[in-house]
């Protein structure tokens, strides 16, 4: 048992294709079900999922790439710190292609800015601890997945006495968004493919709320294709039997009550704010900001610097892909203005964006 | 966005490098087409026909499991002759050394590259030395130029595939970038990767006397890894190429480095690997002769390639079908 191959076994996730053809036969009635994790979006273009599945069950990719929603704001700000003399920015490696509103870390790098990719908010700290004299700002982007690490990188920084290292933080939280789209009249979402380790920090419990309160299966999936399309076959089953529940596919590794611990460090450092997503707005309390008993690590508030205005780039559909409301086929840009070696947008420059997948394997 | 900067993603050896080669280098420098590119030119001088190339090699760290940057650069420009079916037999070398650099560790590059030499039988002729300002080079680069003597008539270069032609790869794919990455990234892994790191000229000889004419295309898959490599024979050729993901040669560590940083082991470096396109009733019989080959032992047929322009897909492990394109600029690790 090595834990990778047998979750990509053909014959396994045949079966659970014809499964699924077996359960939807004879209905008319499509039923869409939204992952929201860039990981199963990748998964599900990488292994080409979508054409194993029939008509009436059509996938989309919601707002789960945390680089993706991040908005041109917050870039500009990154750009405007590494500009700073003294500023080291560390950041892991999807942050530094995003464009913001005029430039992106990698142009700024190129021009002579201290943009270091790292592996692990814990290698910024080092960073910081081994270079004094410079001011180290590690980029908190993503959703609970790297939350608990970063507010743990802070928590280390701290113990060390360390007064150079700071945290820019965007994080989101992603219950709260899957219910606003759950709510939008413009989408029919029949289920919701949870996101595999956000859940692990989270638990499954914490969806509890969108099967309950609006009648919303779950099924929280690994991100092999065997995960993918068990979790698929689930989510059919809730909807075939009209039985909404939040049920674990992923139960190897996820939990119910999801890892107290890490839940306790992030509620310790940080603190729920209304953070702006990008092509969604301002979604109240879905963001993690760093706490004020923190403050002094906190690159917005210790390290002052001047913004650029945001500009949004025209003709950008991100925002619509983001909620699943078009593909990335129907962006005007897509394939032309739009590449990954020259994004417009940022979900074609994250590796696990929707555009990003869709361009590198197509469908 | 700024068109004018040089970015690091323009020597990923991706697509922007080659938009960069076909922009301004190429027509700058002599006005030949993109087609006509292969990994060394192909010369002829008073009727012996003649493979030359060059390359530069800025690996950081210089010393990594499997190697270091002085074999690396010898192996490198004896692989790029090769690969034109050429014997390699002279080669330069150009060091450009940071002011600074230990001369202990000079001494290790510098034998690496003799044994590396003599291994593929390959005289360093000529050379030169450098030193520059501490920080204005990163401790040693190290360019190497190579001259191979061509001795068959027939042609073998990125636009000989042909429809029905199988694609032979030697081995495990993604070990030299990923063994250089883990030791750049300080990553503790219970096994270590190594580089593979090796000269194969003699794996392409024994190629061409076993299958000869019928070797249409061969290509080493250094920067860009495999996927790259791939779709500038399927462009060259106007083909498609269909890969079996099933069929890919992987090291297990190789792909559990890949699954942790969300990399592709098909677009990460090799250097010591070669993908050969073949006629396909030569196919199982070289292959056969491949594996006896030290440098052949994991040699498999990956895929084959069909009527189409310039494509390459993958029909993965689970019986999907995606398109697989040139790496866009660096591979960049995830965020989660």
């Amino acid at each position: 048992m090595n834990y990778q191959d047998e979750f990509r076994d053909r014959t396994v996730v045949l079966g659970f294709a014809a499964r699924i053809r077996e359960l939807v036969a004879g209905r008319t009635v499509p039923m869409t079900f939204m992952e929201v994790c860039g990981t199963h979006t990748m998964s599900i273009y990488q292994y080409g999922l979508r054409s194993l599945l029939p008509p009436q069950v059509r996938l989309i990719s919601g707002p789960g790439c945390p680089v993706c929603v991040t908005p041109n704001g917050y870039v500009d700000r990154a750009v405007a710190l590494c500009r700073l003399p003294g500023v080291t920015v560390a950041t892991f490696g999807d942050m530094v292609r995003v464009p913001g509103s005029s430039s992106s870390l990698i142009e700024e790098r190129a021009k002579g800015a201290d943009v270091r990719i790292v592996y692990s908010p814990l290698d910024a700290v080092t960073l910081a601890a081994k270079n004094p004299d410079r001011k180290v700002v590690f980029l908190g982007v993503g959703f609970e997945t790297t939350a608990p690490t970063i507010a743990g990188s802070i928590l280390a920084a701290k113990q060390q006495g360390l007064t150079n290292y700071f945290v820019l933080a965007a994080h989101k939280t992603i219950p709260i968004p899957m219910e606003v789209l759950a709510d939008d009249p413009e989408l029919q979402v029949d289920g919701y493919l949870c996101p595999a380790h956000v859940s692990v920090v989270i638990g499954a419990a914490a969806y509890r709320f969108l099967a309950e309160e609006r009648g919303v299966p779950c099924v929280v999936t690994g991100f092999e294709p065997v995960d993918v399309m068990q979790g698929v076959e689930m989510l059919v089953r809730q909807v075939v039997e009209g039985k909404p529940r939040v049920e674990i596919q992923y139960s190897r590794v996820v939990k119910r009550e999801g890892n107290r611990k890490a839940q306790g460090v992030i509620a310790e450092v940080l603190t729920p704010f209304d953070a702006p997503w990008r092509g969604i707005g301002v979604i109240p309390g879905s963001g993690l900001r760093i706490a004020d008993a923190y403050a002094e690590f906190d690159a917005e508030k210790a390290i002052p610097v001047e913004v650029e205005e945001t500009r949004e780039h025209a003709g950008c559909l991100c925002g619509e892909i983001l909620k699943g409301k078009v593909s990335p086929f129907d962006c005007p840009l897509f394939g032309g203005a739009c590449t990954p070696e020259s994004p417009v947008g940022a979900c074609m420059v994250s590796s696990e964006g929707t555009c990003a997948a869709a361009y590198k394997y197509g469908q | 966005m700024n068109k004018d900067l040089i970015l690091l993603g323009h020597g990923s050896g991706g697509k922007l490098s080659h938009q960069l080669l076909d922009d301004l280098i190429i027509p700058t420098l002599s006005g030949i087409s993109r087609a006509g590119q292969n990994d060394a030119a192909v010369v002829e001088h008073g009727g012996q026909r003649l493979a030359f190339t060059t390359d530069s090699y800025v690996v950081d760290p210089i010393f990594f499991p499997g190697g270091n940057i002085g074999g690396l650069a010898v192996n490198g420009t004896v692989n790029d002759l090769a690969m034109m079916g050429a014997r390699p037999l002279f080669i330069s070398v150009g060091l450009i050394i940071e002011e600074g650099f230990s001369r202990t560790e000079l001494a290790e590059v510098l034998s690496s590259m003799r044994g590396a030499a003599d291994a593929a039988g390959v005289r360093i002729v000529t050379g030169d030395t450098k030193v520059v300002p501490r920080g204005k080079a990163d401790r040693i680069f190290i360019n190497t130029s190579g001259v191979g003597a061509i001795e068959h008539s027939f042609a073998i270069s990125g636009a000989g595939a042909r429809t029905g032609d199988k694609v032979i790869v030697n081995g495990t794919i993604g070990d030299h970038g990923i063994a250089v990455m883990a030791r750049r990234e300080g990553l503790e892994l219970e096994t270590d990767i190594l580089s593979d790191c090796a000269p194969l000229n003699g794996l392409v000889a024994e190629i061409l006397a076993e299958a000869g004419e019928a070797v249409h295309v061969l290509r080493d898959p250094t920067r860009g890894g495999v996927a790259t490599t791939l779709k500038e024979i399927a462009l060259q050729s106007d083909k498609i190429i269909t890969l079996h993901e099933r069929a890919l040669p992987l090291n297990g560590a190789v792909k559990g480095v890949c699954s942790i940083l969300g990399l592709d082991p098909l677009y990460v470096a090799n250097e010591g690997k070669l993908l050969a396109v073949v006629a396909p009733e030569a196919a199982e019989r070289l292959l056969a002769r491949m594996k006896r080959h030290p440098l052949g032992h994991g040699a498999a047929i990956i895929g084959e390639v069909g009527d189409g322009g310039g494509k390459v897909q993958m029909e993965t492990a689970v019986g999907g079908v995606r398109a697989v394109e040139m790496l866009a600029g660096e591979q960049l690790p995830r965020i989660c």
